[in-house]
């Protein structure tokens, strides 16, 4: 079994070297603008930094992959076309797509250029994994955080495209590429403009004691005193069902796989992934380290693997809501 | 302008279910897509009654198609999808594995492919789809950039009616909301017709959960933008069933089709009938919520 590769966000040139710096086998960076699927100000890469972070990347060892991982509209698909030239132009070691469109100019315009599917992209079992693959040359998938354990290595037996999980971050509670909830409230969703409740829809308000926050008039959240106010995605406000108010969908929590990283090691995930190029360069390097030295102690003996306490309170002290879950991948059910 | 009945997206008991089809079968819809497309624990029906209820409907004249489920994870949900590719009827494909399954004859690509531009609806269209359903976030704008590039021999579908799905996901909320595990979720969604309220904390209706699906509480009605639509050559409007008053609904649409009645009067005369308040904000080009009286 080859050895399971760690990829891990690079939202700017300082945390791209924090990544390679503390142990990423991989980074992935986006363009500055609505290609790719966080579009925040002051985030990404033009053409100079890109060819700096790549030029670092490649000294130290490590790969560098370029989302461009949104869903142009006719009327701008010139950008994102224009996108994939440019990545092949750099030289990335391969570009991650969402959108099927995309991947047909790839695959006709650079045939040697590796291509991954998105996360974005919404494929969640393996005849569709394959149809990628079999039109596009698809390499690699990444797969949408709703799968169980089991699903996962159901997918990986039944695909010859290797299968990239997220390991750590804040967690996508509905199926990525395919939610709508941020632009039924702001007119702006990750798929159309590359980014989930944009920062301009946000709106706090002082309210006697309580902290309201809305995003573009829908009340998200109202925190008392002395509550920790996230930031308002709507599958994780509060809402009110009946009488009950309570977070209808989710509460605020990261995903990590520490505690399956055996099994996922095991049933031959071939990539790790790290999210959050939104976070801070000190993020990037704190998640990186602890994935490393867990995933090279996993690596090295996958029967007596246990998770540090270290690791376990160094990665609570950087995730939303400063807890974690294993998401669906602990199900039991279908 | 056809007008299509897409398919329930609640667990809506059989005899219920039944008893809607037989009278779909004599309301004025020319296609109605069947099966469920949410989750695959609703067992009320199985393939063989949705096949009976097809026939029936195509009896009555109208063009039958079986739709897939939007989220497939299970190879129990696999084997479903080949089921409905290969029982003989048309296939609305909404996701990437059925797809691969319809490839190679004439399937339609359901609302919940994500087709955001030509390059990418005439991949599909190289695969076989003759018929696609855009996505509820895109405008008229955009719709219109996408006429512009049509293959000859595809047809364009627009969900012009109905509270929108917004988002799929492995959980059921539904069940979370009675603090049911989702192996032993009793099926609650069933006790819904419309969708659970799910309101903000001041009390303004914002979602509702089906299940899987969440769904936006207001009710898309585009039922004034028939002219517009027509205009730009939409072949298709999609209404999406809610448990009442679904025949007036229906009537109303092909009432401003055929000019007995006018779009402005149609508009004001559904909303009274709709599950949740009107909005249009998607086509508009704006938040999907919002209702405009002009685009943007």
């Amino acid at each position: 079994m080859g050895r399971v590769e760690l990829v891990c966000p690079a939202g700017s040139l300082p945390a791209l070297k924090a990544a390679v710096d503390n142990g990423a086998d991989a980074v992935y960076m986006g363009f500055r603008d609505a290609t790719n699927a966080r579009n925040f100000p002051g985030l990404n890469f033009d053409d100079t930094t890109a060819r700096q972070g790549i030029d670092y990347a490649r000294k130290k060892g490590a790969k560098v992959l370029l989302a461009l991982n949104t869903f142009p509209q006719p009327n701008r698909v010139d950008t994102w076309t224009t996108a994939v030239d440019r990545a092949a132009h750099l030289g990335v070691d391969a570009l991650i797509l969402a959108d099927t469109g995309l991947m047909h100019y790839a695959s006709q315009n650079h045939p040697d250029l590796r291509l991954h599917l998105s996360v974005q992209g919404s494929n969640t079992n393996y005849e569709a994994l394959e149809l990628y693959r079999e039109q596009f040359g698809v390499q690699r998938a990444v797969l949408p955080r709703v799968l169980s354990l089991s699903q996962v290595r159901r997918v990986i037996e039944n695909t010859k495209l290797e299968i990239e999980t997220f390991a750590f971050g804040s967690l996508c509670v509905m199926v990525e590429g395919r939610c709508y909830l941020s632009s039924y409230v702001t007119g702006e969703s990750p798929n159309t403009y590359g980014a989930c409740s944009p920062a301009h829809a946000v709106a706090w308000e002082e309210k006697g004691a309580a902290r309201n926050v809305r995003l573009n008039s829908v009340l998200i959240d109202s925190y008392g005193p002395g509550e920790n106010a996230g930031y308002p995605v709507v599958c994780k406000g509060r809402y009110r069902i009946g009488a009950q108010v309570d977070y209808a969908i989710e509460e605020p929590t990261s995903l990590s796989v520490l505690d399956v990283l055996p099994q996922l090691v095991g049933m031959g995930v071939k990539a790790l992934k790290v999210e959050g190029r939104q976070r801070s360069p000190a993020y990037v390097a704190q998640v990186t380290r602890v994935l490393r030295a867990a995933l090279d102690a996993c690596e090295a003996d996958p029967e007596n693997f246990t998770p540090h306490p270290e690791w376990v309170a160094a990665l609570d002290k950087v995730a939303e809501g400063a807890t974690h879950t294993l998401g669906a991948l602990d199900r039991a059910w279908q | 302008m056809k007008i299509a009945l897409g398919p329930i997206l609640y667990y809506w008991p059989r005899e219920q279910v039944q008893a809607f089809y037989e009278d779909v079968a004599r309301w004025p819809v020319d296609i109605v897509y069947l099966g469920e497309v949410v989750c695959s624990k609703r067992r009320a029906l199985r393939l063989e009654d949705w096949l009976a209820i097809a026939a029936r409907l195509q009896d009555a004249g109208k063009e039958v198609v079986l739709s897939t489920p939007a989220l497939v994870e299970a190879e129990s949900e696999l084997l479903a999808i080949r089921r409905i590719a290969e029982s003989g009827l048309p296939v609305e494909a909404n996701e990437m594995g059925a797809v691969r399954r319809c490839a190679g004859k004439p399937f339609v690509a359901g609302p919940h492919l994500n087709v955001y531009n030509h390059m990418s609806l005439a991949w599909l269209h190289g695969l076989g789809a003759r018929r696609w359903v855009m996505p509820v976030e895109l405008s008229r704008d955009t719709l219109r950039d996408f006429q512009a590039r049509l293959p000859t021999d595809m047809e364009t579908e627009v969900f012009a009616f109905g509270r929108l799905p917004l988002a799929f996901s492995a959980r059921c909320f539904t069940a979370r909301a009675f603090e049911l595990p989702k192996d032993q979720c009793e099926l609650r969604c069933g006790e819904f017709a419309d969708g659970l309220a799910v309101d903000t904390q001041d009390k303004d209706p914002f979602l509702v959960f089906n299940g899987i699906q969440t769904q936006s509480a207001n009710t898309v009605n585009l039922i004034g933008e028939l002219p517009t639509m027509a205009a730009a050559g939409v072949h298709v409007v999609r209404l999406s069933p809610q448990s009442e008053h679904m025949e007036a609904i229906v009537a109303a649409f092909r009432a401003v089709l055929d000019g007995t009645e006018s779009p402005e009067a149609a508009a004001a005369r559904t909303v009274p009938l709709c599950a949740g308040a009107p909005c249009n904000g998607y086509w508009m080009g704006g938040a999907g919520m919002d209702w405009r009286a002009q685009p943007n």
